[in-house]
């Protein structure tokens, strides 16, 4: 069991491609860390920099107390989840699982323990004698994770394990997940760009955005406070809604463009009269009226989801289209005009030219 | 088909079977005229089914051979080609499969240059640089041995060009979870990438058998000796003997022992021989 | 043909490479280079004395009545292979491609002419027009045609060729089949639909399609015809009578090994070196379109 640091870690490739931006975490003992961005962000890089599969080319991994920078993988003590699982495909499964046991020279009766203890834990127990050709992909799934838990290793690594899977069995395999790290209380770091997935699984999330990081913090630290607008945009869906706006003078209200407003709960005239990018979550509007102060909806689109009701409209002008999301079956049509009121803790400010956070 | 008009499939049926009469037909004529004594060929039209010497001709070409073209027992000969096809092809398969592995999965200095160098053996077959290779054959002292038979030959760019594509088609996942596994370079190719490539090398044995089997230009450069004779060179021999009329019964028997084994290889391992004639030619 | 993951060793790969490399410069490239540079040499008959004459010895070569013979012979020879194997091979594989019962005993009867050895190949045919005891001499003679390749050319050249064909069928037949078998079915449904018979559907639609394979066996059967038939000549004819089946190898061999003109020999070697590297070149070229087709 060991921790994870990652001291201003950098990735350069040798086309001179800068794929990861001096990246700082550290991963505490047990931890389950979700890396999440679009593709291309670079989370799956930084993941391979952690198993020793791609060179570093800055700063400082930490396996525990060890510098592992220069460490073959094996030497770091790392199990990996590959997307495609990467099995052995003329090994059966439990020659899979015993392959990297063997290969550190573990004697012969603890790997049989070994391995059929983990084929225990992962209902594979009839399974061991199959060549992976012939599982279906909830085991073959399985058998990826069950060669990763069979060495005990001091981290897993998982590189989007799922997104080979059909949607009913990914949530099933996300659960099963999310209770093995728990009971195996094992130091974790997980790629994926599915933010449901980020967010079920992870301790703590870190946004990646082009090998930058947007933010770090645990999956309700990133819905409420997001740091910019990439991580608004990218937590929560619908997304959250992003709208010009300018704060009053008096740093009492966000007004829109065209005059209508929401009053603020800080009236402390901080960023009084400054434009700023407005976000409020879909989920966070209101239709009823009220006194903080109200806009206008006008609806155009109308879906209906059963336990939800999604609104799409503009305020004004079609530059401030939103979405709205309402509990239950609203009954709403396009060219209908709604008052639309937002809790004063519901609005998100952030600078319109760095799209980070105000506060 | 499209259609369904019988007369054309007894039409297709007809057509494929006189052609494959007509293909059939010289080995057919070879073996009967191999189960006759001498006497039955002097005079035309010649016989058109078996004779009664089949053992009688076949085991004295086996033992003894023709006395006019040498004396060499086909037996030997067809140990010696029996041995120059062995070493071919696993000499063939052995270095190519190491040096497409280098190629594919290791970054270094000179990689292309390599590559190159490789891909030139396949424009310069032996035809067309006969002097110089037996002088440098005969300088290294490899006349008249079985080295010299195969090894000069062993160079394939066509098997490495062969395993190479393969290799690249192996998920870089497989490579990645080895090395996570604990497996060093060595042992990542025999425990993953050898069993892996199994079918490719068996589809490559069939054919590369027949190439070394079939070998004649180079074992007639290279060897004097006749007890280093192979088969397929050996029927020369016996065809152009210069001063009397060639045995045929026996040079028909010796050529239908010549054939045997390729063939046989070619029929059994169909499947394997279809693959591997399409995948080097990729 | 990158792949992502590398393994780092300073001298594994070197060492994985050697043997192949090794083989290849001492028994190809150098053997090459020594024919490229005596190609330029003059040498005298007993090797005692040597003159650089830069390409006189080409200069001879093509202004050889023999040369440009045996360059004759060894065009119509390789047409006439290309022509005849791929006709026949063509006609069995769209017959093969047709029948549903028989198909794969049609195949196991018609690849293993691939495993013949060229020389044993023409060993057969030869013996099948020896004009004492050959079957086919006898039925041609009975026809009123006295066969005999012993004496004429012609005779000898059309055995060479139609022993080399028959060594061929097997390979083209192959190519031709599977390709036949990648034309996908709803093509030739639509053309049939459209009204088109059998054998306009074959010449509109299944040829042009087969094209890229039949590019490919023209290839392979000229490089085949050049260079592999040596054992069949060598075997059988020994390049005549009178040098009428006398193809380029089989007279480099001859000029070399048994009339010992190094320098003219090596100039042989060079121009079919020349000669393979077009055909090679033009043989990847094709591949490369045929990857995007």
């Amino acid at each position: 069991m060991a921790g994870v640091q990652l001291k201003d870690v950098e990735k350069v490739y040798p086309n001179g491609f800068k794929a990861i931006h001096g990246i700082d975490v550290k991963v505490i003992d047990g931890e389950f860390l979700v890396l999440v961005g679009p593709s291309g962000c670079g989370k799956s890089t930084l993941l391979r920099m952690v198993a020793g599969l791609e060179t570093v080319s800055g700063g400082e991994i930490r396996i525990g107390d060890r510098v592992v920078n220069d460490l073959e993988p094996m030497e770091r003590n790392i199990a990996m989840v590959f997307q495609n699982y990467a099995l052995y495909p003329h090994m059966s499964c439990y020659d899979n699982m015993a392959y990297g046991l063997r290969n550190r020279g573990v004697p012969k009766a603890e790997i049989a323990a070994r391995v059929a203890e983990t084929a225990r834990i992962l209902e594979l127990e009839g399974l061991l004698d199959r060549r992976p050709n012939l599982l279906s992909g909830g085991q073959r799934q399985r058998v990826a994770m069950g060669r990763a838990i069979v060495r005990k290793p001091a981290v897993f690594l998982f590189d989007e394990p799922l997104s080979n899977l059909d949607a009913k069995l990914r949530v099933q395999m996300r659960i099963e997940i999310k209770r093995l790290q728990a009971d195996l209380n094992t130091t974790s770091i997980y790629v994926t760009h599915d933010q449901v997935e980020a967010m079920t699984l992870g301790h703590r999330l870190m946004v990646l955005n082009g090998g930058n990081m947007e933010q770090l913090g645990t999956p309700i630290e990133l819905y409420e406070r997001p740091a910019t607008t990439f991580v608004a945009e990218f937590i929560g869906s619908p997304s959250m809604n992003l709208l010009d706006a300018r704060v009053s003078d008096d740093g009492a209200v966000v007004k829109l463009p065209d005059g209508e407003s929401w009053t603020r709960a800080d009236g402390g005239g901080r960023h009084a009269g400054r434009t700023v990018t407005l976000g409020v979550r879909p989920e966070h509007f209101d239709i009823t009226g009220g006194d903080d102060g109200e806009a206008h909806l006008h609806v155009a689109l109308v879906e209906h989801l059963g336990a939800d009701t999604l609104i799409h409209g503009h305020i004004g002008d079609d530059r401030n289209a939103l979405t709205v999301r309402l509990q239950g079956v609203v009954t709403a049509r396009m060219g209908d005009v709604l008052p639309l009121r937002v809790a004063a803790k519901h609005l998100h400010l952030f600078d319109p030219e760095t799209g980070k956070r105000l506060d | 088909m499209v259609e369904n008009r019988p007369y054309l499939n007894v039409i297709s049926h007809l057509i494929i079977i006189i052609c494959i009469g007509i293909v059939m037909l010289p080995v057919w004529i070879t073996f009967v005229a191999s189960t006759h004594p001498i006497e039955a060929l002097l005079t035309q039209p010649i016989p058109m089914w078996p004779g009664d010497r089949l053992f009688e001709n076949y085991a004295l070409v086996l033992t003894a051979g023709i006395a006019d073209a040498g004396g060499v027992p086909v037996g030997v000969m067809m140990i010696n080609s029996l041995i120059m096809a062995l070493s071919i092809t696993i000499g063939k398969i052995a270095i190519s499969l190491i040096a497409a592995y280098a190629i594919v999965y290791f970054r270094f200095p000179f990689r292309m240059t390599c590559f190159w160098i490789i891909f030139m053996t396949l424009m310069l077959p032996v035809e067309v640089r006969i002097l110089p290779t037996f002088k440098v054959v005969a300088d290294l002292g490899m006349l008249n041995s079985y080295a010299g038979l195969s090894i000069p030959l062993i160079a394939s760019a066509t098997a490495t060009f062969l395993f190479r594509q393969f290799f690249l088609t192996v998920p870089e996942e497989l490579a990645e979870a080895a090395r996570i596994d604990g497996a060093g370079p060595l042992k990542f190719f025999i425990d993953i990438l050898m069993p892996l490539s199994r079918t490719n090398i068996a589809a490559l044995f069939v054919i590369l058998f027949i190439y070394g089997w079939n070998q004649y230009l180079w074992p007639l450069l290279i060897t004097t000796e006749e007890s280093f004779y192979t088969v397929v060179m050996g029927i020369q021999r016996m065809v152009n003997v210069s001063e009397s009329l060639p045995v045929w019964h026996l040079v028909m028997a010796t050529t239908i022992l010549a054939m045997l084994p390729p063939v046989i290889v070619v029929v059994t391992m169909q499947r394997l021989f279809v693959k591997g004639l399409i995948e080097t030619e990729k | 043909m990158n792949k992502r993951v590398v393994f780092r060793h300073r001298w594994l790969p070197y060492a994985l490479l050697a043997p192949q490399l090794f083989i290849t410069l001492i028994f190809f490239v150098w053997p090459a280079s020594q024919a490229l540079y005596q190609s330029l040499l003059i040498e005298d008959a007993f090797g005692l004395a040597s003159e650089f004459v830069w390409f006189d010895n080409f200069i001879d070569l093509f202004a050889d009545e023999h040369y440009l013979a045996s360059f004759r012979t060894t065009i119509i020879f390789s047409v006439s292979v290309a022509g005849l194997s791929m006709s026949l091979s063509l006609l069995l594989a769209v017959m093969a491609d047709r029948v549903i019962h028989g198909a794969m005993v049609y195949k196991t009867l018609l690849i293993w002419p691939y495993a013949v050895a060229p020389a044993v190949a023409g060993v057969l045919w030869f013996f099948m027009f020896n004009p004492t005891v050959g079957i086919n001499a006898y039925v041609l003679h009975l026809l009123g045609y006295d066969w005999n390749h012993y004496l004429n050319g012609t005779d000898a050249l059309i055995l060479v060729i139609i022993a080399a064909s028959w060594n061929l069928i097997s390979y083209n037949f192959l190519f031709f089949l599977a390709g036949l078998q990648s034309i996908p079915r709803s093509l030739i449904e639509a053309a049939a639909i459209d009204g088109a018979s059998p054998v306009k559907r074959f010449w509109t639609i299944v040829f042009p399609l087969l094209s890229p394979t039949t590019f490919f066996l023209l290839v392979v059967n000229s490089v085949f015809a050049f260079f592999n038939t040596f054992g069949i000549i060598h075997a059988t004819t020994e390049g005549g009578p009178l040098q009428s089946t006398t193809i380029l190898v089989y007279k480099v061999f001859n000029d070399g090994f048994i009339g010992l003109d190094l320098g003219g020999s090596a100039a042989q070697s060079v121009v079919l070196m020349a000669i393979v590297i077009a055909l090679t070149v033009f043989q990847f070229r094709y591949i490369e379109r045929k990857v995007e087709y």
